[in-house]
């Protein structure tokens, strides 16, 4: 058998696993087995690519040992690190590892890049194009990424604003575009200080592009750099003539952008909007009178009157997450359905930190997906629940997002909480959300507030039902 | 016959580029919103197969900087595939339907 042949069937079998388990990825009930799948494709394909050892180029085959022993090495140990941290994370810190992740995949198709660019085995007008194209979007994908889990993991505070940034950010770019274009004008043949000042400019040029966004923003870059890295990988795979990474790159590339503007859309912000202004530097002067008062009620009442309600529907906030309440409202909530109570979730697309993070938590605490309907399901039965509470949300329930025009967060769609008959809102104090907004359902005639650690309130509520059952 | 690598040039490359990306627009566009985190994570998995073209790049390495880079990449490209899976895998073995039996 034919060596090269072994591995285009491989790529071919992969590409195809792909897809298929992407597929398989997008409906709840087989998304498990779609992973599998895809790994499987993952497997087949680094396993074929050994083969490549049987035919290196010329210049190579003398290094061919130390090379082997190199791919082996950085294989486990990039293997290894990864199972490792990817086992150990938090649910509630998903977002940033995946961008963490993903920014790898970025540096990794830039190093294919250098690799071809400083070895001058890039040819042709289009292959070094895309080569050199490759290069600076996985290399923006991969500092951007680690910027963005920095500051998604605490570990940069600054939001950078300094004046003009936006002029000094399109100065770089159009250098690093210059630079871009006379490498492949010159077909590649420059010096190697000047290729290696395209990739340090291209790398600092993704942290500059990310520093000034603020963390509710975010997920939206995280996506956004996502297909950046699909795209590098897709050209990096013309370059290296592999269909495997054309076909797996482009799919996420496109995959990545529809997902960054449905991501966008559903925050009520555009890409651009995201990427080049500042959210919350302004918008605080420009808040109307709220009228009514706030009016505090015990968790205990609150829990009790739940159980004697008919339907329920919850509106869940990463507040949830950050108190680790989820276990104990999933306890809460099957008392109550043992009580008979109908119990509905409602999830704002972007509760949580990323659009579906917050079924991902909830899930972890072994809420089953078929109680929890998306935002456009289930706004239409607000007005016949009895009860609606809120924790540890806050501007994904403001209804100043449909009624008052100078709000920052004006237009952006909610869940109909205020609708029901009865709101709980689980608080721990009286901070105002994300966006800096205050929230005029809280002051509303049928709105009560539950001030507490959500885990403390849910505790609560579970006590009084339960102390309920045992008067009997 | 011997068998050769076909070369994927001009438009066979462009073909191959524009089916792929209606592909994932298709595959995207129908996903409920719940799936989004785990797909996200998943795409950004089946992108991780980036860690052959780095292999195919070390393995062709002929300087040291080149088996520097190289390293590097295949490192990073092991590091995207391999923690890309660990994390879609685990979000998605949570989600599960309701108990069919009642109580």
């Amino acid at each position: 058998m034919n060596a090269a042949l072994i591995i285009d069937a491989s790529y071919f079998l992969a590409a195809f696993l792909f897809i298929y388990g992407l597929k398989r990825m997008s409906s709840p009930v087989t998304a498990r087995s779609g992973i599998v799948v895809a790994g499987v494709g993952m497997v087949v394909a680094v396993l074929a690519s050994f083969l490549y050892t049987l035919d290196v180029e010329e210049a190579a085959r003398p290094h061919l040992t130390t090379n082997v022993t190199l791919a082996v090495i950085a294989l486990v140990l990039g293997l290894g690190w990864a199972w490792w941290s990817g086992k150990r994370v938090a649910m509630t810190a998903m977002p940033q590892m995946v961008a963490l992740y993903n920014g790898m995949g970025g540096g990794a198709a830039a190093a294919i890049a250098a690799i071809e660019l400083f070895g001058h085995k890039a040819h042709g007008g289009i292959g070094l194009s895309l080569a050199v194209l490759g290069g600076l979007i996985g290399s923006i994908s991969l500092s951007g990424s680690l910027i963005a889990w920095g500051k998604l993991d605490g570990r940069i505070n600054k939001t950078l604003r300094i004046s003009g940034l936006q002029a000094i950010n399109g100065t770089l770019l159009l250098i690093l575009v210059a630079l871009g274009a006379w490498i492949v004008w010159q077909h590649g043949a420059v010096p190697t200080p000047l290729l290696a000042a395209f990739f340090a400019l291209a790398l600092f040029y993704g942290v500059m592009m990310t520093m000034p966004i603020g963390g509710a923003d975010m997920p939206v870059v995280i996506s956004l750099y996502n297909a950046f890295t699909g795209l590098a990988v897709g050209f990096e795979g013309y370059v290296l003539n592999n269909p495997a990474l054309m076909i797996a790159g482009m799919v996420v590339g496109s995959a990545g952008t529809l997902l960054t503007l449905l991501m966008a859309k559903a925050m009520n912000r555009s890409v651009s909007n995201v990427l080049f202004s500042n959210f919350g530097a302004a918008g605080d002067e420009a808040q109307g009178e709220i009228k009514g008062s706030l009016k505090p009620v015990d968790a205990g009442d609150a829990g009790i009157n739940m159980r004697y309600a008919s339907k329920v529907i919850i509106a869940p906030g990463y507040g949830l997450a950050v108190a680790q309440a989820q276990h104990k409202l999933y306890e809460f909530v099957k008392l109550l359905q043992e009580a008979g109570v109908e119990v509905k979730f409602a999830i704002h697309p972007v509760a949580g930190r990323m659009p579906g993070h917050m079924n991902v938590l909830l899930a972890e605490a072994g809420v089953p997906y078929d109680i929890i309907y998306d935002m456009e399901d289930i706004n239409g039965e607000f007005k016949e629940a009895d009860v609606a509470i809120v924790i540890g949300a806050n501007d994904t329930v403001n209804p100043a997002a449909r009624t008052n025009k100078s709000s920052p967060i004006y237009g952006m769609p909610i869940l109909n909480v205020d609708q029901a008959k009865q709101v709980y809102v689980v608080k721990r104090g009286q901070g105002k959300g994300y966006s800096g907004v205050e929230n005029e359902l809280f002051y509303a005639d049928n709105c009560n507030l539950v001030y507490g650690d959500a885990q403390k309130v849910m505790v609560a509520m579970i006590q009084a039902v339960k102390s309920l059952e045992g008067g009997h | 016959m011997e068998y050769t690598t076909t070369i994927l040039t001009g438009f066979v490359a462009l073909y191959i580029f524009m089916l792929a990306a209606f592909t994932g627009f298709e595959i995207i566009g129908r996903v409920p919103a719940i799936l989004h985190t785990p797909l996200m994570s998943g795409s950004n998995f089946i992108h991780g197969i980036v860690v052959v073209g780095a292999l195919w790049a070390l393995l062709n390495a002929s300087s040291t900087l080149q088996q520097v880079i190289g390293f590097v990449g295949v490192l990073l490209g092991a590091g995207n595939a391999a923690g890309g899976y660990v994390v879609t895998e685990r979000m998605l073995e949570m989600f599960k339907p309701s108990d069919k039996k009642k109580g």
